[in-house]
């Protein structure tokens, strides 16, 4: 098993739109859902997973309703939201902004840029 | 709306969180279950994965946006429940505040009354005053120089960045309607209220073609005139007054919250009707001169504008204008001499409040050590520090505020009192009063002084070590909160050290005052300033024969012994000063020495009871057309003409003529500026010289301000009906104002300091009580914790006393350290007393030490409750309590 990396700073919220992108979801589903996409690469702090998803639903990204899940148990599920969208696009790009720059960077130090 | 829903339905909110993280947890450990795990075992791995689920529902409280708000309101309504569980803290916490705040919400009604508002003027920042300027002019001795008439008729016409009007300071008698009374009457130009920007009343103000000689004329009344005079019915316009002896016409009144120079004058009459020979006079500067910056004009422009202007009058009248300027300033109230009391009292308040929030910050600071497990329990269940300061902090405002309305309440049933309580006076009175500013400032005091005694105790909001706290119960006591409680302590004392000697300095000065000798018999003197009949003015025969027959009827009056004119009296406000001189070469004004000057008839020498030292006083000879004679104060004698002979020496004093006088007498020195102020005073010269050889062209002038003192042989205030009713004269019309006995006058000439010491003497009691109830507190609860220790100590072999010194030996070395330092602080404080208060002096020591006694005794009596309450702790009940 390879060894579990920390997820760095203000990406959780990210990935949480990223994946309620997909339909409704609650808060378990997520946070399933995160480790198997990231193959337990990823450590999700589940301590931190619902104060984010309350943060979000307050800033109006998310919104939530409770209904049924397929077991017949009640749970809220948070589904993304107009502004939600736009911002997981705006939040998308400027992440691939910074990836390609960080990569830049380091294979220019390991080409051996003076 | 988002945030009110979340606040109503808190309960909701709650109770869905709880169920979201619920059902996280058993889905989780269904799954675990599902791959094989043992139930029990899955939830105990779920509940782990996820954290302490207080933790997590905090973190989620605080996500939602209002999270502030909910705690606020849920920390204000456990503020109350806890503070209402303690009735007795509680009320000694309120009383404490409530006195604090309400004694500073007085001071800053009445500082903030006198000396911050603005002039209640319209664009009151716009208003300047313009002063005349000369090489010559003492503005040290007489303050700024006003304007010649004619010179602000030019400066009127001609300036184009300001608009102005002028005012001149005039008294009269009104003998219609009512009884003939002397009144304050202002000559103004018309364009004076709509340059103030303050309309009238009821009428109209002064029309342009009123302000000239011979036309009809007109008056405008003064709100308390007409309350008086009319009872307030607007039927007195187009009535009339008799001013003077001249009927005027009632135009307008005046609102009752208008002031002209910090003055609310009777009556108005147009400036221009005015037919005195001094106002066509360029050397004359009677004229006091307002001014309104026009729009988009600069002081800096306007000033430059009136220096040309100077220019051009110097050019045109070169003898009367050649070193004249003109000078314009912002118009600010004329308050300069209570300034230094009125902050000076502000920070004696400010100083029992201090003490006010020590106390109170000792006493939470106590109750915060002993919750300090219910704390520690909260801390390990979830709470966050800063959320504990946070609540620890609402305690204490909602402490400080609730002591903040009880504090604005007795300081508005204390404004009045204040006032007029006031020695003499008080500038600007009518703007003291609770409004906005007020509240705002009381407002910011209770909740500045909540977090000033609420930090010390929420900052002791434990972080680490919870275990101990924990389990340590309630009995151990750190170092750190000792030291704390003994800066407390230290601090308070020290600040009453500092009002307490600061009381003692103004009682000894007042008591120094008031032994002073006035250098005069202030015993059995009335003095009253009086208005000759309006008719007699008009001639100077008629205004000597009146006098010489009000002095006749006077000292017909059974019970006058001997009577007098007077123009200017000791300790009384008004003075003239002149320059002298000892040879004819009499240097410009500027450079001449000064003395105070008094017109007095032969008999003032018997009235007042000056001594002559040399020579003799005036007498039947000394009259119009002999040779012009003065008599001297020592003070005089010393300063012209050092140790030689001064009788038969000659004075030029260029204000009474330019023919020199010759000094007849030498007489003792009185205090003149008062008891408190004549030491200190610029001008202390003094001469005397007789009314019979004024002048005729000055007489009617000089009638203006005479006065008439009676020497009694009952005493004096049973006097002044008979007085005022003999010198009523003909037609009634003869009047006294301003009576007044000289002892009066000496009492109020020492009223501010007296005012001062009562003030001081309070508020250090005050400090000395909330001091002695922070000693006492602190000490109790030092104590009560240390009972164990005291047990074991007794158990040991410790004696009941010994353990008495044991507690006392504590509280003398706060009360040492707290003494030097407030004694230090007292240093400073007394310069400040010296700079601001009259007849200070320095020294002192014995009365601060008698002070300080007095402090360091009660301060030990309320010690040694508590310490003797320690000895009597039973070693073994002590003990098992451990």
């Amino acid at each position: 098993m390879a060894e579990k990396s920390e997820l760095p700073q203000g990406t959780l919220d990210l990935l949480i739109l990223k994946v309620a992108a997909l339909g409704p979801v609650h808060g378990y589903a997520i946070a399933q859902r995160l480790q198997q996409v990231s193959r337990d690469v990823v450590q999700v702090p589940q301590g931190s997973l619902y104060p984010a998803l309350h943060r979000l639903e307050n800033r109006g990204l998310l919104s939530a309703d409770w209904r049924q899940t397929e077991t017949g148990r009640e749970a809220k599920f948070y589904r993304l939201t107009r502004k939600g969208q736009s911002q997981l696009e705006t939040e998308t790009a400027s992440w691939q902004r910074l990836t390609e720059a960080v990569s830049l960077i380091l294979r220019m130090s390991e080409g051996g840029a003076e | 709306m988002r945030w009110r829903h979340r606040l109503l339905h808190r309960g909701q909110l709650e109770e869905q969180l709880e169920k979201e993280l619920r059902f996280h947890v058993e889905q989780h450990a269904a799954d675990l279950v599902a791959r094989g795990v043992d139930p029990a075992e899955a939830r105990r791995q779920a509940r782990l994965a996820l954290g302490g689920p207080e933790q997590v529902k905090e973190s989620c409280r605080d996500a939602r946006g209002t999270r502030w708000l909910e705690d606020l309101w849920q920390d204000f309504r456990y503020a109350v429940r806890t503070l209402g569980q303690k009735p007795g803290f509680t009320t000694v916490t309120l009383c404490t505040l409530a006195l604090g705040i309400g004694a500073t919400t007085v001071m800053f009604t009445v500082t903030d009354g006198v000396l911050l508002k603005p002039l209640p003027y319209a664009d009151p920042e716009k208003l300047l005053a313009v002063h005349g300027r000369s090489a010559i002019w003492n503005a040290a001795a007489f303050g700024e120089q006003n304007v010649a008439y004619l010179d602000f008729l030019d400066l009127k016409r001609a300036t184009r960045s300001l608009a102005m009007a002028g005012w001149l300071y005039s008294g009269g008698t009104v003998s219609e309607p009512g009884n003939a009374a002397y009144v304050e009457w202002r000559e103004v130009s018309p364009e004076l209220f709509a340059l103030l920007g303050v309309p009238l009343l009821a009428g109209r103000t002064f029309l342009p073609e009123e302000d000239r000689l011979g036309a009809a004329p007109v008056a405008i009344l003064g709100y308390s005139f007409w309350q008086q005079r009319f009872a307030g019915s607007t039927a007195a316009i187009g009535q009339s007054v008799v001013l003077d002896g001249m009927r005027r016409t009632v135009v307008g009144i005046a609102r009752a919250a208008f002031r002209l120079d910090g003055d609310e004058p009777d009556l108005y009459t147009p400036l221009g009707q005015n037919p005195g020979r001094f106002l066509q006079n360029r050397r004359a500067h009677p004229v006091g001169v307002l001014a309104r910056l026009l729009p988009g004009v600069t002081i800096a422009q306007a000033q430059a504008e009136l220096s040309a202007m100077a220019g051009r009058l110097a050019a045109q009248y070169r003898d009367t204008n050649a070193d004249r300027g003109f000078d314009a300033r912002i118009l600010r109230p004329d308050v300069q001499d209570v300034a230094g009391t009125l902050w000076l009292l502000l920070g004696a308040v400010t100083i029992v409040l201090l003490i006010a929030c020590a106390n109170v910050a000792s006493l939470l600071l106590s109750r915060a050590l002993s919750r300090e497990r219910e704390l520690a329990m909260r801390t390990a269940l979830g709470a966050s520090r800063g959320r504990l300061v946070r609540q620890c902090l609402t305690e204490s405002a909602v402490l400080g505020l609730s002591g903040g309305v009880l504090g604005v309440a007795l300081a508005a049933l204390g404004i009045r009192p204040f006032v007029v309580l006031w020695p003499g006076a008080l500038p600007r009175a009518e703007e003291v009063r609770l409004d906005w500013r007020v509240l705002a400032f009381a407002l910011a005091v209770s909740l500045l002084s909540g977090v000033v005694f609420g930090l010390a105790p929420a900052l002791r909001v434990p972080t680490r070590h919870l275990e101990q706290a924990l389990r340590s119960g309630s009995r151990t006591l750190a170092g750190s909160s000792r030291r704390l409680h003994g800066a407390f302590v230290v601090s308070e004392i020290a600040l009453a050290v500092v009002l307490l000697v600061s009381a003692g300095l103004l009682g000894r000065t007042l008591v120094r005052l008031s032994s002073l000798d006035p250098g005069i018999n202030i015993r059995n003197v009335l003095v009253a300033r009086t208005a000759l009949a309006p008719a007699t003015l008009a001639s100077p025969a008629r205004i000597r024969i009146a006098w010489d027959e009000i002095l006749e009827r006077a000292r017909r009056v059974p019970g006058a012994d001997a009577v007098t004119l007077v123009d200017t009296v000791p300790m009384r406000p008004g003075n003239n000063q002149n320059g002298y001189w000892t040879n004819a070469a009499v240097p410009p004004e500027n450079r001449q020495p000064m003395a105070l000057s008094t017109c007095v008839t032969p008999d003032y020498l018997k009235v007042v009871g000056l001594p002559l030292h040399e020579g003799r006083f005036f007498d039947e000879r000394d009259r119009m057309g002999s040779e012009p004679v003065i008599v001297i104060d020592d003070v005089l004698a010393k300063d012209a003409f050092g140790r030689d002979e001064a009788v038969g020496k000659r004075l030029w004093i260029p204000d009474m003529g330019s023919a020199p006088l010759k000094v007849v007498g030498v007489v003792g020195h009185v205090r003149y500026w008062g008891l408190a102020g004549d030491d200190q005073a610029r001008v202390r010269a003094q001469y005397y010289y007789p009314f019979a050889q004024v002048p005729d062209a000055w007489l009617r002038r000089w009638s203006e301000l005479m006065s008439i003192a009676v020497r009694t042989t009952v005493p004096p205030l049973s006097l002044v009906e008979p007085l005022r009713v003999s010198v009523r004269g003909a037609a009634n019309d003869q009047v006294l104002y301003e009576v007044r006995t000289l002892e009066q006058l000496a009492r109020s000439s020492v009223a501010r300091q007296r005012f001062l010491l009562l003030l001081f003497a309070v508020f250090g009691g005050l400090a000395l009580m909330l001091a002695c109830i922070g000693i006492y507190g602190v000490l109790a609860y030092l104590t009560a914790r240390r009972v164990p220790e005291i047990g074991v100590r007794m158990a040991l072999g410790a004696s009941g006393s010994d353990v008495i010194r044991l507690v006392l030996r504590q509280s003398a070395s706060m009360i040492v350290i707290g003494v030097g330092v407030g004694l230090c602080a007292a240093l400073a404080a007394g310069k400040i007393l010296q700079r601001l208060v009259e007849g200070m002096q320095s020294g002192g020591v014995g009365t601060s030490v008698g002070m300080v006694a007095v402090l360091v005794a009660a301060a030990l009596l309320a010690s040694f409750v508590p310490a003797r309450r320690a000895s009597r702790v039973d070693p073994v009940r002590a003990l098992r309590e451990e």
